[in-house]
């Protein structure tokens, strides 16, 4: 063995597609399983969930406006830049988290295969879920689902990858961008999936992840007048009050989920109906 | 030597007769009616004339009703088939026909209406309602991705007073069909529909509590919000009731659908059929006196064509028939309210005092009731109150634009999404257009227009969920793997 010292990977957040550190200048520790210090995260501030908000929201309509088949293309392409990185994943996993390689791998092949799902579903939504509506008159009606616009999420804290995958994917599926904040006590899976993002064919602005306290990051997500939706799984049952209580002041469409379903996709999305005449 | 030629119209007014309305109602509990212990008048706005004593419910009537709707649930409701219940919704859509002048004259009545609107588009699109919702009861497991087929329970249902019946319809016939118990809440200034309703239930003989409707003020409607015995809240109304039953409702397990305000662009490019879209604009701001969420209240105008649309406008706005609701020609009845009118003329007043040019058709009021006329605004700017906020009546703001985009942001630039119109000749503008708008139901080349086979609901501010067509369902029944 050399007695070569590591070069250690320092943590950032993953905003509009770079990796900026917080612009509050604050971190916080995590260690590993064993209680050994692995590396200082940041601790994401309002002002940093501001920048994400924006940029989500620059990103929006571009990403509504690519086709289902392109979507289904950059999501799918997700899945092949994290299975290309398997091994990094299931070791980053089974260091920092403690449990076995064995769960670690079932845990990245989960990832990779949900990532394969959600891709298959961006050319279904519209056919399964659309409807022509046979109004009683000499009209031409329909109606579509559309992206709802920007979705913040809290990720659930275990299993932190996966967590994030079904946060992230089920939310951008529709045309959707997304903040979303990662496991507070496992983010480090979450920060190296950001460059998995970064190296993949996903638009700047589309995905967006902080690292940082729920109970700071969860309140300003709920209040933020430019989010359209929240996804709260990973909150605990005790805040979902207050949080829908200050979410109600722009209405904002906030959902917890307890599995991988075609309606956690639909959760955030609206339902646009059209009428036209029928005549010469 | 040219005849002068008088188009007026000679009075044309229906007969009240077939309408007996009783001096005091109760509120509607487990099948029957039972006596209230406080009352309020309900009057027509037409004439101010005293109709009826209605009930208000306290608490004891509500916890009443929720109780009987919590009986029936588990003693009836639930264990019904989907097929037998869908009977029931079918005999109901019947006897609703049957009954439809009835139900049109009272209407009228009650809410200032003209005769022409509610026999003509709220009673029958009522029946209409139940009718289809009948048939979905016995197919719930191929009502779509999302949704389980369980009921909530006992759903608690607000409802206000622009379409007291058609609302009414909107809320009681999906959630019934779902397999949910009812307690409803009609608008206190239009309750008399509602408990005609409940005789049609009674005629139906529809289980005893599955059907609940108390009857009373902001009060009663709060009470039923914050009842622990309610599964799930439906409103239709403002914004701003909406935020406080979502706040309500937020550290509950209640579910929440909500059908709020708008303030919905009608635009107008310059390749429209004009002559069409006079008549759309028309439709869209002064049907049933603007009181619609989803009017076309903000008038948006290609600059090339201004002048040619409001000068025909204008003629078609001063054709308008303002007057006597029962009369089968008016076009434009009662505001419903003093109060309603009191909200209106301050808003306009604003608009004044903001820099609107305000005109008004030339029109002669009854001597009695609450009446406003056909009003327009030019001249507004994105930042007056009359071009964001929800007015609520018969008064069009109009605004310009150059570019489709220009007309799409101006569109979008509200923190409603409930609908908006299109007015066009070109294929690819329209569905472009149709994309870009912000809002759930996109009218284009018509307005107005509503069917039960079509889902309806806003986005952003506007509510939570849609009402009829398969989509209507889901606010019904409980969701799959998310809450």
């Amino acid at each position: 063995m050399s007695n070569r010292i590591d070069v250690k990977k320092t943590y950032k957040l993953f905003i509009n597609g770079a990796f900026p550190r917080s612009e509050s200048g604050r971190t916080y520790e995590i260690k590993n399983a064993n209680g050994v210090f692995i590396a200082n995260l940041c601790l994401a501030s309002r002002k940093d969930l501001k920048d994400a908000v924006v940029a989500a929201r620059a990103a929006q309509s571009r990403w509504n406006k690519a086709s289902a088949y392109n979507k289904g293309q950059v999501i799918y392409r997700i899945a092949e830049m994290l299975e290309s990185r398997r091994a990094q994943f299931v070791d980053e996993i089974t260091v920092f988290t403690g449990t076995t390689k064995i769960k670690a791998q079932k845990e990245v092949t989960d990832c990779v295969d949900r990532l394969v799902w959600y891709a298959g579903w961006t050319d279904k939504l519209s056919s399964l879920t659309g409807a022509l509506n046979p109004v009683a008159g000499p009209y031409y009606n329909f109606t579509l689902p559309e992206s709802m616009g920007v979705i913040a999420a809290i990720a659930p804290e275990t299993p932190s990858l996966l967590g994030l995958i079904d946060a992230i994917a089920p939310i951008i599926v529709g045309g959707n961008t997304v903040v979303v904040l990662a496991s507070t006590k496992a983010p480090l899976s979450a920060m190296s999936f950001a460059e998995v993002l970064a190296t993949s064919d996903v638009p700047v602005g589309v995905i967006n992840i902080l690292t940082g306290k729920k109970d700071e990051i969860a309140p300003w997500m709920a209040s933020h007048m430019d989010i359209d939706g929240f996804d709260i799984s990973g909150l605990d049952a005790q805040s979902h009050g207050a949080i829908r209580i200050a979410g109600a002041e722009n209405l904002k469409r906030i959902f917890r989920f307890k599995s991988a379903d075609p309606g956690r996709i639909l959760a955030f999305l609206e339902n646009k109906t059209v009428w036209h005449p029928i005549g010469l | 030597m040219e005849t002068p030629v008088n188009f007026d119209y000679a009075p044309a007014p229906e007969s009240r007769a077939i309408v007996t309305i009783k001096p005091t109602y109760g509120h509607f509990i487990a099948g029957k009616f039972v006596a209230g212990r406080k009352h309020f008048p309900t009057i027509n706005p037409a004439t101010e004339e005293v109709l009826s004593q209605i009930a208000l419910a306290g608490k004891a009537e509500v916890d009443s009703a929720i109780a009987a709707a919590r009986k029936a649930y588990i003693t009836t409701w639930s264990k019904l088939s989907g097929k037998e219940r869908g009977k029931y919704l079918f005999r109901i859509a019947r006897i609703m026909q049957e009954r439809a002048r009835e139900f049109a004259v009272l209407e009228t009545l009650d809410n200032g209406k003209p005769i022409r609107e509610s026999r003509d588009v709220d009673v029958p699109l009522a029946a209409a309602h139940f009718f289809y919702h009948a048939g979905w009861a016995d197919k719930l497991e191929f009502a779509g991705l999302g949704t389980s087929t369980k009921p909530h329970g006992v759903a608690g249902q607000i409802i206000p007073w622009n379409f007291p019946l058609l609302m009414l319809s909107w809320k009681v016939a999906p959630a019934l069909a779902t397999g949910n118990t009812v307690v409803l809440k009609p608008a206190e200034s239009t309750s008399l529909t509602a408990l005609l309703f409940a005789e049609v239930c009674q005629q139906a003989e529809l289980p005893a509590g599955v059907v609940n409707i108390v009857t009373g003020d902001g009060s009663t409607g709060a009470l039923i919000v914050n009842h622990p015995g309610i599964d799930k809240i439906a409103f239709t109304g403002s914004t701003e009731v909406g935020k406080i039953i979502a706040r309500a409702v937020a550290p509950t397990h209640k579910s929440v659908t909500l059908e709020l305000g708008g303030k919905a662009a009608n635009i107008i490019f310059d390749d429209a059929a004009i002559d069409e879209a006079i008549e759309g604009i028309v439709n869209g701001v002064f049907f049933n006196q603007g009181h619609v969420c989803c009017a076309g209240s903000r008038l948006l105008l290609q600059e090339n064509i201004v002048d040619e649309v409001l000068e025909k406008l204008k003629v078609r706005m001063a054709k308008i028939r303002v007057g006597d609701p029962m009369d089968k020609n008016t076009d434009l009845g009662a505001i419903n309210s003093k109060e309603q009118l009191l909200k209106i003329q301050d808003l306009s007043r604003v608009g004044e005092s903001e820099g609107g040019a305000r005109w008004s058709a030339p029109c002669d009021f009854p001597k009695k009731g609450f009446w406003f006329a056909p009003t327009i605004f030019t001249g507004v700017t994105q930042a007056h109150r009359i071009a964001r906020e929800e007015i609520f009546g018969p008064v069009l703001s109009v605004l310009t634009f150059r570019t489709p985009q220009e007309a799409m942001d101006k569109a979008n630039n509200t923190p409603f999404g409930l609908s908006a119109g299109i007015w066009s000749e070109k294929g690819s503008r329209i569905l472009w257009a149709s994309q870009q708008l912000r809002a759930g139901v996109i009218w284009v080349n018509t307005f107005n227009k509503f069917d039960p086979t079509s889902p309806f609901g806003g986005y952003k501010e506007s509510g939570w969920g849609r009402e009829g067509g398969r989509h209507g369902l889901s606010a019904y029944l409980k969701g799959v793997g998310h809450e």
